[in-house]
């Protein structure tokens, strides 16, 4: 007659080369020891370079007839009783493949995130929500650990192997003591002191981790970046600006705080205070109070035929001051040379004090890149004549790699940081205004026939961005788009705020513009 | 030297008799060849049963010890026909490869040895990478068994059963004078498990046999003699399952499922486990299936050659019983428990409903369940070029000169470089084998054509063959083809073992011989050897130079640099070592100014680091994430070289840490800082009057 017994299984989901190899050395180790049965296969193939990859492990206990247990190659659905992931979107995979079940499966994984390529090289957001796997995670499991495992390893200056590992220990998921996790660990006699302190420090923070399937708690996890913003406002913070602009300003912008308080609605005052920071520290307050210019209309406007929400205002104050604030060559050079920008360096080179940093920059201007900077006619004159390009390409051909934080470097960067009085009167600064109004009038004279098309007009703002070609290919995929608006309205299309969101997507999904013209072929 | 060391580990291999040998199935095989007095051992590495020709690698002193030869064949077919040794001579000898990849490769001079057969016994170990994680084309080494009769041995997974095999194997082949292959599954090979060893036996020239039998008779005589297939509670039902022994635990753990077994393999059904798969004995399956109504084989993948044969076997010997198959099982693919499970219940269910007792006890595996996960939150993820990897700036050298050239056809290869065809570059059309890459592009490189096309191929399949079916083929055939050859100084996608190329110092082996001339020896005279991949602009502007050429003649760029997974394991803690001993040491990282960068990801489009990836946007107007470089950058450079190639974007910049420092460093920082800092102070004034923070 079959017994009933079974053994205990258990399927580790990583990608290659995050020691999920060494984490099954130790599972198998710690099972010999305690006189069980262990076996564990793999599937590493090519997967060692970054792809997925799973190890799958049975332990039975031996109970000593010396029968050897016939143990599965393979995991079974719905029969997986641990499951290590090493990274969210891979506990997300181990759910998709159904190796995690609401019946058996305890899932430990940590919660930070890789992202994959599809999610890297999209033009715009293309990330998946941690938050919507992290539901799926815990709806179907029996058991949810999830932390930021990667984060306790890194710190201790080890892999997540070490501490996933201590999870497993701490989650009491095998039938082992702590003492016999940690003698693995330390028969294994690689890097021990390091992987100790990540599974000491996992083994404490698994007992109540961020989320677990009994007591769901609602936190951000890897939405915003953990260093403080020097804008980054709490909402309390938020609250007290709204009512008093003209504390979140240096006394050069009082003035403008106080018009933002008395000309605009609460909704939009964050940002425009934003705003105007931006355009003063870019330009100068003479630039800033254009910005709020160019806003009255639109809150007229949006008082008119918006539902309180302001969501349009909101929308042209931040895609206006970004529009404003364009990226050239003496943009770069003042955030480039700032001190904060050098702390931060410092500090993400992690340097001790025995160590000394130096920084370069890869620069690489283009042709165009150079005359937007200088003045219109002259650059106009330049961008003519096919000699002087030449002679331009010619000496920037190989780029120019910039030793900032040697003298001669970082007075060249100081230097053209100090030409803003330049830019008024450069080539690129005229041709900026004039987009930015013909954009602003678009929006203004929309509003009253369609709300919603106008500010999905104001967010295609959002595909002109990056330098050289790229920004190139933004521009054209913004003017592509704006022709069809022109079309659209022409029709009273109802639908047009949809279809040129549709559009806007489009432009964000390929940088050559593929897939936009496809769908503008078809609409046009 | 090879990725993996397993100096360690080969101790093992002098394990002595009644001893417990536990450890991964590859070392396992390597013990039995040994236990088996193997005279020589040859082969070609690939997943899986690389690391199977890097412990034997590693094993070189017990090898000496015990007189057996060793060989890294330069290919597949070199070690098949190594094998020739043991037709004349009863010697016993053993190769290994990947399959069926390298069986194909192989097939002409196993062919040959099948036809004249063997007197020592000859086993051919082949990897079967078939199923999940598979890098190869799915198909199945038992048509190469059957088209040149070479008994097939699929054993149990378990160490015991696979040593076993490896000892029965040999006097299989020895006793009907035919080779025998031997197949490891994916994960029998990756599985750690434990086996009680034997000693180790000098090769000899004992194994000789009488050769009056014909072979085939002998071989099923010793298949039933030493019952290498197994009858597992036979005569108990009126219904059975034959299955392949590789397949014996996955049955096991589906008849415990449904009730039917425990995880000792007690099994109510009974069991016919065909540990040979080839020949299939007739009498074995006429004897199992006369006891029973009918019978279930479960034989994993596609055609269906041992199911095709036991219908024979059955309707010659006029027998009733139903044989049931694929029409339960699914046709092709991996035999998961979950698969195999919901097969045999369907089975069960139709001959002997009365054994499936409780519905309700069933395993949800065979009960129908919605996803728990929305598939677009779920992305694949294939693997790719590692972080540092000197083979990404080449195929984003590519990308850029194909800006200015158009695109060409490229004829990928096998190698890391066939990452190419993966997304962020998305460069390849076709890849028809290892070495192939130059013969795959060869019929498009016609005169009418407008452009050149592009054949990549790696150092390893260039010294496979590369070298004559390629660039050989090209110069003969006036093929005007533009080669690259990716020399990373090792066969780098298998594991890292040397080549006539590598640049290291190998002792066993002879090195440093250059692609170059070997090119060049076969009339190649457009070739051009770069010494530094991550020189993007000098590489794009090589890809346009060879590009724009019109002429007959074929190109050649071996494009060098060191895989960086070899380099870092031995410059790590040389680097490491240094620092603590007090010697200046710059190390070098990349980072990208995230007040800079806009988000548009345009450099991650032409790199794919793993290192190079997004984070939230810091600037409290932007909502699209921004680029960021992660800690694990080893610095490589291509970030900064691939901006300024293309033109990119000002935010990348380059860290050089510099651990101690010289008096001479420190004395230029302090009088820069002190000038710097000045600089700084107003700007900071000026910031103050706009911000309201300091």
């Amino acid at each position: 007659m079959p017994e009933k017994s079974r053994p205990i299984t258990m399927a580790i989901v990583a990608m290659g080369g995050e020691g999920g190899g060494v984490l099954a050395d130790w599972a198998v180790d710690l099972a010999e020891k305690q006189g069980y049965w262990a076996q564990a296969t793999s599937v590493p193939g090519v997967a060692q370079r970054t792809g997925s990859t799973i190890y799958y492990l049975e332990f039975m206990e031996n109970d000593g007839s010396g029968r050897e247990p016939i143990l599965s190659t393979m995991p079974t659905p719905g029969e997986v009783d641990i499951v290590l992931a090493s990274e969210l979107m891979e506990a997300g995979r181990a759910v998709f493949r159904g190796l995690v079940t609401p019946e058996a499966t305890t899932l430990i994984t940590s919660t930070n995130r890789m992202y994959s390529m599809q999610e890297k090289t999209a033009m715009g957001d293309g990330r998946i929500s941690s938050e919507e796997i992290l539901e799926s995670c815990e709806a179907a499991s029996r058991r949810f650990i999830g932390e930021d495992f990667a984060k306790i390893a890194e710190e201790s200056g080890t892999v997540i192997s070490a501490s996933l590992f201590g999870a497993l220990a701490s989650s009491g998921a095998l039938p082992w003591s702590k003492e016999d996790f940690i003698a693995a660990v330390e028969r294994s006699g690689v890097g021990v002191a390091a992987s100790l302190k990540a599974f000491e420090r996992s083994f404490e923070i698994a007992k109540a981790p961020k989320r677990t399937k009994t007591a769901p708690v609602s936190i951000e996890i890897g939405k915003r970046p953990e260093e403080p913003r020097p804008s980054g406002l709490s909402p309390q913070e938020e609250l007290a600006l709204i009512s008093d602009p003209a504390s979140g300003v240096g006394p050069a912008l009082q003035d403008l705080a106080q018009r933002i308080k008395s000309e605009f609605p609460e909704p939009v005052r964050v940002m425009l205070i934003h705003g105007i920071k931006r355009c003063a520290e870019y330009q100068d307050v003479k630039y800033a109070s254009q910005y709020l210019d160019r806003l009255v209309r639109i809150k007229d406007q949006d008082e008119k035929f918006g539902d309180g929400r302001y969501q349009l205002l909101s929308e042209v104050a931040r895609y206006t001051a970004l529009w404003m604030t364009y990226e050239d060559t003496i943009r770069v050079a003042d955030l480039k040379a700032r001190r904060r920008r050098f702390d931060r360096v410092k500090k993400e080179a992690k340097v001790n004090e025995n160590q000394i940093t130096q920084v370069r920059e890869f620069f690489h201007p283009g042709v165009e890149e150079i005359t937007d900077t200088l003045p219109g006619p002259l650059g106009r004159a330049i961008l003519k004549s096919q000699f002087a390009t030449k002679i331009i390409e010619r000496v920037t051909k190989d780029g120019l790699r910039l030793h900032t934080t040697s003298l001669h470097g970082y007075i060249l960067l100081y230097t053209l940081s100090r030409l803003r009085p330049l830019r008024r009167r450069s080539l690129r600064f005229s041709l900026e205004q004039n987009r930015i109004d013909a954009w602003l009038d678009q929006i203004f004279e929309t509003v009253s026939e369609n709300y919603s098309l106008a500010v999905e007009i104001a967010e295609t703002a959002n595909v002109i961005k990056g330098y050289g070609d790229t920004h190139r290919n933004g521009l054209n995929n913004f003017n592509a788009i704006m022709r069809e608006v022109n079309l659209l309205r022409a029709k009273k299309d109802p639908d047009a705020a949809s279809q040129v969101a549709n559009l806007r997507k489009a432009a964000l999904a390929d940088e050559s513009g593929t897939k936009l013209r496809s769908l503008l072929s078809t609409s046009a | 030297m090879a990725e993996r060391s397993f100096l360690e580990e080969v101790k093992k291999l002098r394990t002595g008799a009644g001893e417990e040998f536990a450890g991964e199935g590859i070392l396992a095989v390597t013990k039995a060849l040994l236990q088996s007095g193997v005279s020589y051992v040859g082969g070609y590495q690939g997943a899986p049963i690389s690391h199977l020709m890097d412990v034997l690698g590693d094993a070189k002193e017990i090898l000496d010890e015990l007189g057996v030869h060793f060989e890294n064949s330069a290919s597949e077919a070199t070690a098949a026909a190594s094998l020739a040794a043991s037709v004349h001579y009863p010697l016993r000898g053993a190769i290994t490869f990947k399959s069926t990849v390298g069986t194909n490769v192989a097939s002409d001079a196993l062919a040959n040895l099948a036809s004249g057969g063997v007197t020592g016994g000859a086993l051919i170990i082949v990897g079967e990478d078939y199923g999940e994680g598979s890098s190869i084309m799915q198909e199945r080494s038992h048509a190469f068994a059957m088209k040149s009769q070479i008994w097939l041995m699929d054993p149990r997974p378990n160490l015991t059963a696979i040593v076993d095999s490896v000892e029965k194997g040999f006097q299989l082949s020895e006793v009907s004078n035919t080779p025998v292959m031997l197949e490891l599954r994916l994960r029998s090979c990756h599985m750690h498990g434990k086996f009680i060893a034997k000693n180790n036996v000098r090769p000899s020239f004992t194994f000789e046999q009488e050769k009056v039998q014909k072979r085939w008779p002998a071989a099923v005589k010793f298949i039933k003699d030493n019952k290498l297939n197994e009858f597992l509670n036979d005569g108990t039902q009126d219904i059975g399952i034959a299955v392949q022994g590789g397949l014996y635990n996955i049955v096991i753990r589906a008849l415990q499922l449904l009730g039917l077994s425990d995880v000792y393999g007690n099994t109510k059904i009974p069991l016919y486990v065909m540990n040979v798969t080839y020949p299939v004995i007739d009498d074995e399956i006429v004897q199992f299936a006369a006891s029973k109504k009918a019978f279930i084989l479960v034989e994993e993948g596609q055609p269906d050659y041992i199911e095709q044969n036991l219908h024979a076997v059955l309707r010659r010997a006029d027998v009733p019983t139903k044989l049931h198959g694929k029409d339960f099982l699914p046709v092709a693919g991996e035999y998961t428990p979950a698969v195999v499970t919901k097969g045999l219940l369907e089975f069960i269910k139709k001959y002997r409903p009365d054994l499936i007792s409780n519905e309700e006890a069933l395993p949800s595996v065979v009960k129908p369940a919605a996803p728990r996960i929305k598939a677009e939150n779920v992305h694949g993820r294939p693997p790719s070029f590692c972080t540092g990897c000197p083979e990404r700036p080449i195929f984003t050298a590519l990308k850029l000169a194909e800006r200015e050239t158009g695109k060409h056809h490229v004829s990928a290869d096998i190698g890391c470089h066939l990452f190419s065809i993966l997304p962020p570059f998305n460069i390849g059309a076709t890849t028809m084998g290892y070495g192939l890459g130059s013969a795959g592009a060869s019929a498009l490189q016609s005169k009418d054509t407008d452009r050149a096309t592009i054949a990549f191929m790696g150092d390893g399949g260039f010294w496979h063959n590369g070298l004559t079916s390629g660039i050989g083929n090209d110069v003969f055939n006036k093929n005007g083809t533009l080669t690259v050859v990716v020399d990373n100084a090792y066969s780098a996608a298998t594991g890292g073992q040397d080549l006539l190329s590598s640049k290291a110092e190998n002792e066993i082996r002879s090195t440093k011989h250059p692609i170059e001339r070997a090119v060049r020896g076969v009339g190649v005279k457009w070739a051009k050897t770069v010494t530094n991949t991550y020189k993007v602009s000098e590489l794009r502007d090589l890809f346009i130079d060879a590009l724009k050429k019109k002429d007959d003649e074929p190109k050649v760029i071996v494009a060098q640099s060191e895989c960086t997974l070899n380099r870092m394991r031995r410059e790590k803690p040389a680097m490491a070592k240094r620092i603590k001993e007090g010697k200046r040491v710059v190390k070098e990282r990349f980072g990208i100014d995230p007040e800079t960068c806009t988000g548009d990801h345009s450099c991650i489009r032409i790199n794919g680091c793993p290192s190079l990836t997004i984070t939230d946007n810091p600037d409290p107007m932007r909502k699209d994430p921004i680029a960021t470089i992660l800690s694990s950058c080893v610095g490589c450079g291509l970030c900064g070289e691939a901006a300024h190639a293309a033109v990119l974007c000002p935010s990348f910049y380059r860290t050089e840490v510099i651990s101690n420092p010289s008096l001479w460093d420190k004395l230029k920082l302090s009088f820069r800082k002190f000038v710097i800092s000045i600089l700084q102070n107003g700007i900071d004034r000026r910031l103050a009057k706009i911000e309201a923070y300091a």
